[in-house]
């Protein structure tokens, strides 16, 4: 990756973060959650503000087919997938991180955007569900770059019945509840967080801050 | 790993903080907002705002309270309190809640539960329920601030609740609320045991080792207490440690 890949927009020194806003959940959250490192954020549907941005968040809270038919019929599937194959850092957060998968059981005739490979799950029923705690982050990526000065065992905040299954070599950091959950997966410039990093105190300072490095560097 | 929350809860009366014995005789303890931050910068897990504001066209006033502490909190905060509609919830969560608790006006229309959820996602959705006892462990569950009994069994409302798509139980004891007697834990023990969501043990502490019972003995997800945060009795670190102190996992008090 180099800065002649992805030139920032003419005149535009600060980087732009898009979050995606198809209706779903509060997003006044997420967009201060990177206010506060610094990022200059819009809540958008707009296709051509997005294809500008330096990085892309999707979040998503409630149902899952719920959130794929509000992101089908803002039509920001497609922009999803375009910044995506263009290589824009990208990030799903909780239910924004199941929409990447194939599908979910919460919804099983819905597809999901199918940009990871797997499937999302209930589950067990062995502790309480929804799981709505912190949690403990078991890093299992070396060197990923939005994990930089985040300490193996560094407590986040989770809320979700519903995990990713997916191919081990993606998963960035899982937690323990009853079964291994996977907590964060990246691929490339693809990263997606089942936890919350803008409800997780100063651990997702650190997280947001490096999502915002990564949006300005590349 | 099950991690117990531990929550301060703040009763807020037109934008102000009060903490009431038995819900009488109402002190004012400060800020919110500074309050709140105060309380995540000690490693609180979550913060709830109970709103007691007998005037609903103070609604407003509840709506600002949410947006001024999501530009100073960055941990889950929930707002409860006068939620009787989807749009209620709306202007709540839009500004910043992250969940919306709702109590009497479940009780009158159990599908407003529902509403909510399909809406929003259960995540979102606390419902709370006053609950005070009948001897023979069992409780009813009152509404109106603890004045109206319903009549509906606490256990099997919690159970309804949760089916309708709640996301977690608010359990305060009547009894116990404003005592400092500690929690009705044969109450905690007997919704935790009834449903698979999540369960906030409420009303009666007045000590750390009450927190530690709460999540011991009563089963309860998460603790929530307010008079003796508010008045400097205790910190919420040491609430912590006396429960890490207990074998109690929680998320360990900040440096």
């Amino acid at each position: 990756m180099s800065c002649e890949e992805f030139p920032l927009r003419e005149g535009n020194d600060a980087p732009l973060i898009a979050i995606l806003d198809y209706g779903i959940g509060n997003l006044r959250s997420a967009q201060k959650g990177f206010e506060r490192v610094g990022a200059e954020v819009h809540l958008t549907s707009d296709a051509g503000l997005i294809a500008e941005a330096s990085g892309v968040v999707l979040p998503g809270v409630g149902h899952f087919g719920s959130c794929m038919r509000e992101l089908r019929a803002a039509k920001l599937d497609e922009v999803a997938y375009s910044v995506i194959e263009a290589g824009v850092p990208f990030l799903g957060i909780c239910v924004g991180m199941q929409m990447l998968f194939e599908g979910s059981e919460e919804a099983p005739g819905t597809r999901g955007l199918g940009v990871l490979p797997g499937r999302v799950r209930l589950l067990p029923n062995s502790l309480p569900r929804p799981q709505m705690q912190w949690n403990r982050l078991d890093i299992r990526l070396q060197g990923s770059p939005l994990l930089d000065g985040i300490e193996d065992g560094s407590w986040v905040y989770f809320v979700h019945s519903y995990a990713a299954e997916t191919e081990p070599h993606l998963v960035a950091a899982t937690c323990e509840y009853g079964v291994e959950v996977t907590a964060m997966v990246e691929q490339g410039t693809l990263w997606a967080t089942q936890f919350h990093p803008e409800k997780s105190g100063e651990v997702g300072r650190s997280f947001a801050h490096n999502f915002y490095r990564e949006a300005s560097v590349l | 790993m099950k991690s117990v929350r531990v929550i301060p809860c703040l009763d807020v009366d037109q934008g102000r903080v009060v903490k009431g014995v038995n819900f009488v005789g109402l002190r004012d303890a400060g800020d919110p907002v500074e309050l709140a931050a105060r309380y995540d910068a000690d490693g609180a897990d979550e913060v709830v705002f109970l709103d007691i504001t007998a005037s609903s066209d103070d609604r407003e006033t509840i709506v600002e309270l949410a947006r001024k502490v999501a530009e100073e909190v960055y941990i889950p905060f929930t707002i409860g309190g006068g939620v009787r509609s989807v749009d209620d919830a709306r202007r709540l969560l839009r500004a910043g809640a992250d969940k919306v608790s709702v109590n009497s006006a479940a009780v009158a229309h159990p599908s407003l539960v529902a509403e909510l959820a399909d809406a929003f996602g259960s995540q979102c959705v606390v419902v709370a329920i006053d609950a005070k006892s009948n001897g023979n462990k069992t409780w009813n569950v009152y509404v109106n601030g603890g004045r109206n009994d319903t009549a509906l069994d606490v256990v099997d409302w919690a159970g309804e609740i949760a089916n309708l798509g709640a996301g977690e139980i608010l359990l305060t004891s009547m009894d116990g609320d404003g005592t400092r007697n500690g929690y009705d834990l044969d109450l905690t023990q007997a919704v935790v045991n009834a449903v698979q969501i999540p369960v906030i043990a409420s009303g009666g502490v007045g000590e750390l080792a009450h927190l530690v019972s709460g999540a011991v003995d009563g089963g309860a997800d998460a603790v929530l207490a307010a008079s003796i945060f508010h008045f400097g009795k205790h910190t919420v670190r040491e609430a912590k440690e006396a429960l890490l102190a207990a074998g109690v996992t929680v998320r360990p008090p900040t440096e």
